[in-house]
């Protein structure tokens, strides 16, 4: 990986609040090249502020700082609003958990892929249209004319979050950001949708974040893999290496899920150690 | 413990009629712990609703502890289960304390010694003296869980069901909980059905496990049988190999863009 | 407020129940002091509740009701803050006195429309079938008619009165409330804490009155400020019509009609009165969207 897509070195997200200021993500140092990078951690470890924040999206009034923070070349730390909204969509994109969040409920699945296809390509409405039903077939729904006239509410879950990727990929971005895409989706599903992502990856030579809590499909599905724990990266490794981790949260993380592998009679619980994030 | 015989569930929505549950026969012995597995939409929460008695069912035989469960009960056969729900953010009353909710069932069935059997539940779930007179809001997801299971005890039923307890939870959350229900069960000799969508969870906590497809029972299995997938229906094969992660097949039929 | 106090209270671990209940009230409380508009409402209606209660004392024995013929219609001055009406009456004690009558007929309302509206809201909502039909179709009825029309059949056929202009009002008011909680009942009544206590086997009237009657509480609290407003203003509309409060009786919208042929020369005995109005209706419109935030279950 000689020239990584995006490289961000002490990225620091922090919530002023009353009292204390909370720090969401401290000191983050990563790169990612064309390849599927995880981030693993627990509730308020800061994974997803890490994502929103390379995207620009931290919510008010979150305050980001960095080192570094690029993107192609591009330095990311001083996008102007306007930098970000050409950036987002077109170059880099966001799939989120919950596709019935995320889709407008009033517009037809058509009309909002198509609206991406209108406003970033400038393509004429004919253009759009048969982009749309291009892309609907590439994220291998079924009867693509038929979903194209569907409203969100009558798709499934498994639908719903193929028609969100196509969506967020009608523009060709080469950096996308998956958070939790497959944790409301059923196991069965869910596989179908990774293998979407991991095509993706592989034809195209995206750039993958793909954000997560679950230890199986991040390290059956990614290449490299960061775990965070309170606003910290507390350990990189190789997605396949996951269960011989090295920090003693990885070790106790991946002892407290129950297996399917290995009979326990006693699930490890995390002791949480303050040393963690100094 | 629990006899279920050809049970079936069907919601009326409408004009619309959905079977929700088709036929579903098993038994659970006392002691044992039963697991059901499933999807969404599978029907594996509402099998756990029609033997509490929340939703209408017909069956041929529903029996639990050898007593025949109807939908309207007495107070006396509601204290032969409880039920544990996924979310512990919709269980708990949010204008409740710890110790107003845990004293209901107490109240209702007009019990004595009220506060000693609060502090002594409190304590089971491996909560602390300065958590009773907390409200729900100023409770971690874990310690609302272990709410809900105190309050599912504290009339010490024989049988607890348990829809989904831990799937709204954090890996090391879920451990903690699942340690403390495999202890409650020893201490108390409960007879538990465990509902969940996780079979990692089910053959962790589970002697023998339904998987349910579309409101249908697949097959009954071991534990012993999930891990080694010596199974017989394709489906149970497909859940299992599906549940071990991510398989980078190779790709038939590959994604082309323009 | 002492220090120690104040932490007592806005401790994360209460020590008994009544600790627990106050140190919610507390952070309530703190919510709702944090909010200009709903203080500024909490203060007009305070300030208003303080004024009818010592309106003999703030008048310094000027009676509302003793004419002064040769008095009459004057200006305001150091005697007559206000001014008179047509009558030679103080128009400074007829709007102190008046705001009892106001109160009187607020209060009087809320205590007969919040129960109604409750009961038969959450009644219908938790019960549901036939009991639900029925109970909202007679709802529906009663929001059918016209308030005002039918507070004014009510005050022609039972005579006017405050007690007659408190049922009229009650009587069109309670359907909203009703309507209100069997909704809100409705999202209750399916949550899996409910479920819970149905599994423990509480009746359904403790689970209606104990566990679903208190979180429809607030919203049905925060509606009945809200439309306290529009009480005064329909409590004002029949005194202007002459069936609200019988003739001698201070009441501001009496007071409003009797100023109304004199406006343009003697302005203050028509328009005092109605500031009044504007300012109370104001007042209780600001506190009822205070209450609205602090009850926001969203905040808890």
């Amino acid at each position: 990986m000689t020239d990584p897509l995006l490289t961000v070195e002490d990225l620091n997200v922090t919530f002023p609040g009353r009292e204390t200021a909370v720090r969401a993500v401290r000191n983050a140092s990563f790169t990612l090249g064309r390849e599927r990078l995880g981030i693993v951690g627990e509730s308020g470890s800061g994974k997803s502020t890490t994502g929103r924040a390379l995207l620009g999206l931290v919510p008010r009034p979150g305050i980001v700082t960095a080192k570094t923070m690029s993107y192609a070349g591009q330095n990311l730390l001083q996008c102007t609003e306007r930098d970000w909204q050409r950036l987002r969509g077109r170059r880099m994109s966001m799939v989120m958990q919950d596709p019935k969040y995320s889709l407008n409920p009033v517009k037809t699945v058509g009309a909002q892929i198509g609206e991406t296809c209108l406003l970033h390509l400038g393509m004429t409405r004919k253009q759009a249209a048969a982009r749309t039903l291009a892309m609907l077939e590439a994220v291998r729904i079924r009867d693509p004319e038929l979903t194209y006239q569907l409203y969100p509410h009558q798709l499934s879950g498994g639908m719903g979050q193929r028609v969100m990727i196509a969506m967020m990929l009608v523009a060709e971005p080469d950096f996308l950001i998956a958070d939790e895409p497959t944790s409301a989706l059923d196991v069965t599903v869910q596989n179908e949708v990774l293998r979407i992502l991991d095509d993706l990856v592989s034809e195209r030579g995206m750039g993958l974040i793909f954000i997560s809590h679950n230890l199986t499909v991040v390290s059956s599905f990614c290449d490299r893999v960061l775990i965070m724990y309170g606003g910290k990266i507390v350990e990189e490794c190789a997605a396949r290496d996951l269960q011989n981790a090295r920090h003693p949260y990885t070790r106790a993380l991946v002892a407290a899920a129950p297996s399917l592998d290995i009979q326990r009679t006693e699930l490890a619980t995390v002791t949480r150690d303050p040393e963690w994030l100094k | 413990m629990i006899a279920v015989d050809d049970l079936n569930v069907t919601f009326h929505n409408g004009g619309r009629s959905i079977h929700a549950v088709q036929g579903i026969s098993f038994n659970v012995a006392a002691g044992e712990t039963f697991g059901i597995v499933g999807e969404s939409g599978s029907g594996k929460s509402t099998v756990l609703k029609a033997i509490a008695g929340l939703v209408p069912s017909t069956s041929s035989v529903l029996e639990v502890d050898g007593r025949p469960a109807a939908r309207r009960r007495s107070r006396a056969e509601r204290r032969l289960l409880q039920l544990v729900f996924q979310d512990p953010y919709a269980s708990l009353h949010p204008r409740q304390t710890v110790d107003g909710i845990l004293r209901e069932p107490l109240v209702i069935h007009g019990v004595a010694d009220i506060d000693d059997k609060v502090m002594a539940a409190i304590a089971d779930v491996g909560l602390l003296p300065m958590h009773r007179f907390r409200y729900p809001h100023q409770l971690s997801g874990g310690q609302r869980q272990r709410v809900a299971i105190a309050r599912a005890l504290i009339l010490r039923p024989p049988v607890l069901l348990l829809d989904e307890p831990t799937s709204a939870l954090d890996v090391s959350i879920q451990a903690e909980i699942l340690n403390l229900l495999a202890n409650l069960r020893q201490s108390y000799s409960l007879t538990c059905i465990l509902v969940s969508h996780d079979l990692a969870v089910v053959a962790h906590l589970c002697n023998r496990i339904a998987i349910m497809q579309l409101g249908k029972l697949v097959e009954i299995i071991s534990a012993a049988d999930l891990r080694s997938g010596t199974v017989t229906a394709d489906y149970t094969r497909e859940l299992i190999a599906a549940s071990r992660g991510f398989t980078r097949a190779p790709s038939q039929n590959q994604v082309v863009l323009s | 407020m002492s220090v120690p106090l104040a932490q007592w209270l806005s401790s994360e671990a209460p020590t008994s129940r009544r600790h627990a209940i106050l140190s919610n009230a507390y952070r309530g409380v703190r919510s709702f002091l944090a909010n200009p508009t709903a203080l500024a409402g909490l203060v007009i209606v305070a300030v208003l509740v303080f004024l009818a209660i010592f309106a003999p004392l703030l008048t310094m024995g000027q009676s509302p009701l003793d004419q002064d013929l040769a008095g009459r219609l004057a200006a305001p001055s150091a005697a007559h803050w206000f001014g008179t009406d047509e009558l030679g009456r103080d128009v400074f004690a007829r709007t102190l006195y008046g705001a009892r009558v106001t109160l009187t007929i607020v209060a009087l309302v809320s205590i007969v429309v919040a129960p109604i509206g409750l009961a038969v809201g959450t009644i219908a909502g938790y019960l549901g079938g036939w009991v639900d039909v029925v109970l909202m179709r007679i709802t529906d009825i009663f929001l059918a008619f016209p308030r005002l029309v039918l507070a004014l059949a009510f005050a022609a056929a039972l005579g006017p009165g405050i007690e007659n202009a408190v049922i009229a009002i009650s009587l069109t008011a309670w359907p909203a409330y009703a309507r209100i909680a069997r909704s809100e009942t409705m999202t209750i009544a399916g949550s899996d804490f409910i479920q819970a206590v149905v599994l423990q086997g509480a009746s359904t009237r403790r689970i209606l009155f104990r566990h679903i009657v208190p979180l429809c509480l607030s919203s049905v609290i925060v509606r009945l400020t809200l439309d306290m407003a529009g009480i005064i203003l329909t409590a004002a509309g029949l005194g202007f019509l002459g069936l609200g409060a019988k003739p001698p009786t201070a009441e501001w919208g009496a007071m409003v009609s009797s100023g109304r042929d004199v406006i343009l020369d003697q302005w203050w005995v028509a328009t005092i009165p109605g500031i009044a109005i504007f300012i109370v209706s104001l007042g209780f419109n600001l506190l009822g969207d205070g209450l609205r935030d602090v009850f926001d279950p969203k905040s808890a």
